[in-house]
């Protein structure tokens, strides 16, 4: 609870303008739309009877009032307009800062988390947020505010009676945080069905079509129907719980409210001595007024609670703003225009530390060699790149670049440093020149045809309905074959020192993948790279081929030397060939 | 929209009952406390004030009641109506056809099911609880003032149009803004989701930067339309109390004259002055209630329409082919999937024995893919015929014709779920022996043991496998299902040539489906019994891998590319 205050706190300091402004705006407000009333009241106390109407005094007190209400107005909706305003700011700043979270957050935690779940925190549970906070400060300040200034009216009438009042108002703010407490372990819950639904419709709906080609729809919505059962019991009684604290401060306020009225008759009748002299009509003000005062407690605790809800939700966004970053070594320097001489030294690394996979692994590269990596499915290639590119750190061991282990350098200019074409393609919802230019913002239209047309992706897309500026929906609307194109394009547009790629052209045609195998030959001209592949022939004329088996480096050489082994390189290669 | 109520009906009827009932009690009080003081102050009876303030207390314990029964059913219903909308939307999103999907997308949805429902959820709650509170006390309040002075209280009568005016306006304001704040919400959805499923590309691009400002500036656009969505509904109340403070304002001249003349007294001035004190009082909650119905009204719209959505596809009732030399044959098929777009695939013909082993190669766009996506209907053909056992794929029931053909998709997908949970979506029947059967097949059975057999977990997208063996797990999963036919969509693009050729030959022996096999290798469809060619839609050859050698200069091109890289 403190924390998440606190940390509500630092977003709320970077809105004290607003905060200030609106603060004052409902104090000035809450002032005005208790004394309006007392104005009227003295209008109609001008009205004692027949022909005896002062109408001038009620002109007077008219323009008054008329005055006050067009402040009041006003400032109403600059206090509405204020918290706003400072809502939906500290909400985007949440949103942002989350968004930069995700860019730090180690791939680790990427691939170990569900995708909807970390969604659902950016967006559900900061809109949660967002509501709490606007309720929150609108009617907690105005609460408070009225609270303060009946009050101030009450102690001005009658001290004894007022400090009675204030001495019974702890019960019900004891009952509201009674409930509150309960009922925070019921909002946890509920988030985190929330969550789990999240997840699980974000997985569906993005693999719709697969479900639908399994006829999966029945299994989905049986599956769905759990956790959404699971779900609507949970909230249920969430909702419900916090909805209690209403009538039972409420009903606090009414048995209060029955001792004062019997208090106070008892005194008046003198069967009691609290209060000496209490007349009728003393006790009914002390009555009206303790109505008065009770009423914004019991909003105030059906805030508080709603606000646990918020609270919850708040946690959530910070939970993934604590997670622990990949973070760059303090004194770690840039990397400036590397030659590329690549130094694998007694590498070892495990996904899983019960299940070794890199173990003492060896490489020097020297700068501008091309290296083929190849070996069976899930020997351990990707995981090669992946600590090449620090997506994941060695273990054990050490990776150099110009003789500067990688791990002194940060990683966005180590990455910046190499081009990469992943055996996954990503595209996102934007244009195809957008989706090229996405390691470049800044290219030229020529640039990114140039490129285009340097992949052969060019003709493709001349064919789209709208061409360069044709909108790729959703990752759909093209081929998969297509999508890499793309892909490779990005690569294109760089023109990186160093490569990487990752069977970058394996669902392109073998027509298209020689003309790009040129391209790419021009393009690697006297750069260090590094080519998964699977079809060996693509391969051949590299100057180092590394042959991988189970985690292990089993062959190095070229394609000749290799094959005159006759070792585990010449079994893979022929395998290819019939 | 309203059909989700079923099953909550009563309690959605009863919860503003409840609500009500404590309110009147609530009007009881100051009678109760009115008779403390005639009777018992004025006879000195401690025991008569003692009695009535133990009334006071039973009321509040009764009123108490009534508001926890209002509360729970109005919960149950607020949740229980959003629960069968999720399941109702998630139904609909799950039973749309590859076009619908394509039209919608999955981001827009998301919001759908989140924040639309949540919005929904909190309106009807809200709704509930204040329905019949607020009316009920604004329209007492305005017959009491005309019960005391019908002369002074058509006030009232030309203040509440008023009112009505101003909330048709702002709600009139509101409501397209608080959908485009749900439009930009879709929007900030999916900038989120790219940059998690992208996160390696955004980094080796060292794209980070960039990210966080497009995302910075989607949220802005987002806060912006929230601003003034807000602003506008913050108009209300301020609104509301300058109306009523005018008729206030208003009163204390008509009344004052009317005084004056002698047709009111002082006491019915005060009177009818506390009504409109009670009037504005609930106004200012009924306008919080508008607003927040407003909202889920916004989002309510945006749910319904997803749910009138209407499936483009109707399937015939056929759960058996007919006597047929073929086992699938395309009849002058084209496809396009848009109007204006050119043909995917334009005037195909061919036709395939039970059995035998087709392969289709063609460069990258030439359509194979969605030839193929005709035969289980995920498309459907604009020109043109696909006969499936010798009949029309359009007079099958859609179980029937999903369960005899099984596709391997091009980008091999994984759910965040064991093996086992993998695997039975290709048959929820499928015994532990069928599975190892089908992973045996799919030079998948060490892999999986190597995780730790068929409960080991796997990450959401199979992040935890290598690519190969993400696509070894995908075909595993089709050839659970024992499909008759089985598309194989360029699906061992990450296997190396020794296990995809074991795959194949595997395939082959163990199973006896006809089987599809798009490749972008020749090698991979040379043993084929016949092979298809495309270029840009066209089928351009067709024949055996040495027929089509002599034949096709396209295929030709083709094989001798595989060769020509060496
Ligand atoms: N994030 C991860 N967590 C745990 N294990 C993983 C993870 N990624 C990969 N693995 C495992 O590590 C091994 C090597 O995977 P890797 O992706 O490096 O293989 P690969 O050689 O690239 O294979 P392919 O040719 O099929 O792409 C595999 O057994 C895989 O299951
Ligand atoms: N869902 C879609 N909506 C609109 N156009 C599409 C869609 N899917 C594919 N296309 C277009 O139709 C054409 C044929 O695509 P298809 O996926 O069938 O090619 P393919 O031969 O399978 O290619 P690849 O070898 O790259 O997989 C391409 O030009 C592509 O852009
Ligand atoms: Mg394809």
């Amino acid at each position: 609870m403190k924390g998440t205050l606190r940390f509500l706190g630092r977003y709320i300091a970077k809105v004290k303008l607003p905060l200030a402004l609106g603060v004052l705006t409902t104090l000035v407000s809450v002032g005005l739309t208790l004394y309006t009333p007392v104005l009227f009241g003295r209008a109609i106390d001008e009205m004692v009877g027949v022909g005896q109407v002062d109408f001038g005094v009620i002109a007077t007190l008219s323009w008054q009032t008329a005055v006050m209400i067009a402040v009041n107005v006003l400032c109403q909706w600059v206090s509405g307009v204020c918290f706003n305003n400072l809502t939906f700011r500290i909400t985007k700043d949440m949103r942002v800062d989350m968004m930069a979270k995700l860019m730090r957050l180690p791939l680790s935690y990427l691939d170990t988390h569900r995708q909807g779940e970390t969604l659902g925190r950016i967006t559900s549970d900061v809109e949660t947020v967002a509501d709490g906070l606007l309720m929150g400060f609108s009617q907690l300040v105005s609460g408070v505010a009225t609270i303060l200034a009946t009050l101030v009216f009450m102690f001005v009438i009658n001290w004894l009676i007022a400090l009675a009042v204030v001495v019974l108002t702890p019960l019900s703010l004891f009952v509201a945080r009674f409930i509150a407490r309960r009922i925070h372990s019921g909002f946890a819950r509920q988030a985190e069905t929330r969550a789990k639904q999240t997840g699980y419709v974000n997985e569906m709906f993005t693999h719709q079509k697969t479900v639908g080609a399994y006829l999966g729809e029945a299994r989905a919505a049986k599956e769905f129907e759990e956790i959404n059962g699971e779900w609507e019991k949970v909230a249920t009684k969430a909702v419900f719980y916090s909805s209690l604290t209403n009538p039972s401060t409420r009903l606090v306020n009414a048995i209060v409210y029955a001792a004062v009225a019997a208090l106070g008759a008892l005194s008046v009748t003198g069967t009691l001595s609290l209060a000496e002299g209490l007349t009728v009509g003393g006790m009914s003000i002390m009555l009206s007024y303790a109505n008065q005062y009770t009423k914004p407690f019991n909003e105030i605790s059906g805030v508080i609670t709603e606000l646990q809800n918020a609270f919850v939700c708040c946690d959530r966004v910070r939970e993934l703003l604590d997670a622990a970053e990949e973070t760059d070594e303090p004194n770690a320097t840039r990397l400036v225009s590397p030659r590329g001489d690549i130094d694998v030294k007694d590498v070892s690394f495990a996904y899983d530390p019960h299940r070794p996979l890199i173990e003492h692994l060896d490489l020097r590269v020297k700068a501008g060699e091309r290296v083929a990596i190849v070996g069976p499915t899930g020997c351990g290639k990707t995981t090669l790149i992946n600590l090449l590119m620090r997506f994941y750190d060695v273990d054990k061991g050490e990776i150099d670049v110009d003789g500067k282990d990688i791990r002194t350098l940060t990683r966005p200019s180590l990455r910046y440093h190499y081009g990469m074409v992943l055996q996954e393609t990503w595209i996102r919802h934007a244009t195809v020149a957008d989706n090229i230019a996405i390691g470049k913002p800044d290219a030229t239209r020529e640039e990114i045809e140039q490129a285009a047309k340097e992949v052969y992706a060019d003709s493709f897309i001349r064919r789209l309905p709208q061409g360069y500026d044709t909108v790729i929906e959703d990752d759909g609307s093209l081929s998969v074959g297509q999508k890499q194109l793309l892909c490779i394009a990005r690569v294109m547009l760089i023109k990186p020192p160093m490569l990487i790629l990752d069977e970058a052209t394996s669902s392109i045609d073998t027509r298209t993948e020689i003309k790009i195998q040129k391209a790419f030959g021009t393009l690697m001209q006297g750069k260090t790279s590094f080519v998964v592949a699977h079809r060996l022939q693509t391969v051949m004329d590299a100057d180092v081929i590394l042959v991988m088996k189970d985690g292990h480096v089993v062959e190095t050489g070229t394609h000749d030397a290799l094959m005159a082994q006759r070792g585990f390189y010449f079994t893979l290669f022929n395998s290819g060939l019939n | 929209m309203l059909s989700y109520f079923k099953g909550y009906r009563l309690q959605a009827f009863l919860a503003p009952l409840f609500k009500l009932s404590e309110a009147l009690l609530e009007l009881l009080v100051p009678l109760v406390v009115a008779d403390i003081i005639d009777r018992g102050v004025a006879d000195h009876d401690t025991r008569y004030i003692l009695w009535r303030a133990a009334l006071l207390v039973g009321i509040a314990v009764v009123g108490f009641g009534f508001a926890v029964t209002a509360q729970w059913f109005s919960a149950k219903t607020a949740v229980g109506y959003s629960a069968k909308l999720k399941s109702a939307l998630f139904g609909t999103v799950m039973g749309l056809s590859y076009r619908q999907m394509d039209e919608v997308g999955v981001s827009r949805m998301l919001t759908r099911m989140g924040s639309d429902a949540m919005q929904v959820q909190n309106g009807i709650n809200m709704f509930l609880r204040l329905l019949l509170r607020s009316p009920f006390v604004v329209f007492g309040a305005l017959v009491m003032a005309l019960i005391v002075d019908p002369g002074t209280a058509w006030l009232l009568a030309v203040v509440i149009p008023v009112l009505s005016v101003i909330v048709a306006g702002v709600i009139v304001g509101c409501l397209p803004r608080y959908r485009s704040v749900q439009q930009n919400l879709d929007e900030v959805t999916r900038l989120a989701s790219e940059n998690l499923s992208g996160a390696r590309v955004v980094r080796a691009f060292a794209g980070e930067e960039e990210e966080k400002r497009k995302f910075d500036r989607q949220n802005r656009l987002l806060m912006f339309t929230q601003k003034v969505a807000g602003h506008i509904g913050a108009l209300l109340n301020p609104l509301t109390y300058l109306v009523v403070n005018g008729g206030i304002i208003a009163l204390l001249w008509v009344g004052g004259l009317r005084v004056d003349h002698g047709e009111l007294t002082q006491g019915q001035t005060v009177a009818i002055y506390n009504y409109m004190a009670t009037i504005l009082v609930e106004l200012v909650k009924l306008a919080n209630l508008i607003l927040t119905v407003t909202r889920a009204v916004a989002s309510a719209r945006r749910i319904s329409e997803v749910l009138a959505v209407e499936p483009d596809q109707t399937f015939g009732t056929a759960t058996q082919g007919v006597e047929s030399p073929f086992a699938i044959r395309y009849e002058g098929v084209s496809l396009r999937y848009s109007e204006g777009a050119a043909d995917a695939v334009s005037d195909v013909s061919f036709e395939v024995m039970r059995g035998e082993t087709v392969g289709i190669v063609g460069s990258t766009g030439s359509g194979k893919t969605s030839l193929l996506s005709l035969l289980p209907r995920f498309y459907d053909p604009t020109e043109g015929k696909v006969l499936l056992d010798g009949l029309d794929v359009k007079e099958y029931d859609k179980e029937t014709l999903r369960r005899k053909v099984h596709v391997v998709g091009q980008q091999a997908v994984v759910f965040a779920d064991t093996v086992r949970g993998n695997l039975l979506w290709g048959n929820p029947a499928a015994s532990d022996e069928e599975l190892w059967q089908a992973l045996r097949i799919a030079q998948a059975e060490d892999v999986v043991l190597a995780k730790g057999g068929l409960d080991a977990f796997l990450e959401e997208g199979g992040r935890n496998l290598s690519g190969g063996q993400r696509q070894r797990l995908s075909i595993a999963r089709a050839l659970v299902g024992k499909p008759s036919v089985l598309i194989l969509d360029d699906s061992s693009s990450a296997l190396d040539n020794a296990t995809d050729k074991a795959l194949r030959e595997a395939i082959k022996e163990g199973t006896d489906c006809t089987l599809l096999i798009i490749s972008q290798r020749s090698t991979g469809v040379k043993g084929a019994d016949k092979i298809l060619v495309l270029d840009d839609g066209l089928a351009v050859g067709w024949g055996t891998h040495d027929e089509l050698l002599s034949s096709c200069a396209v295929y030709r091109e083709i094989y001798q590319a595989t060769g020509g890289v060496r």
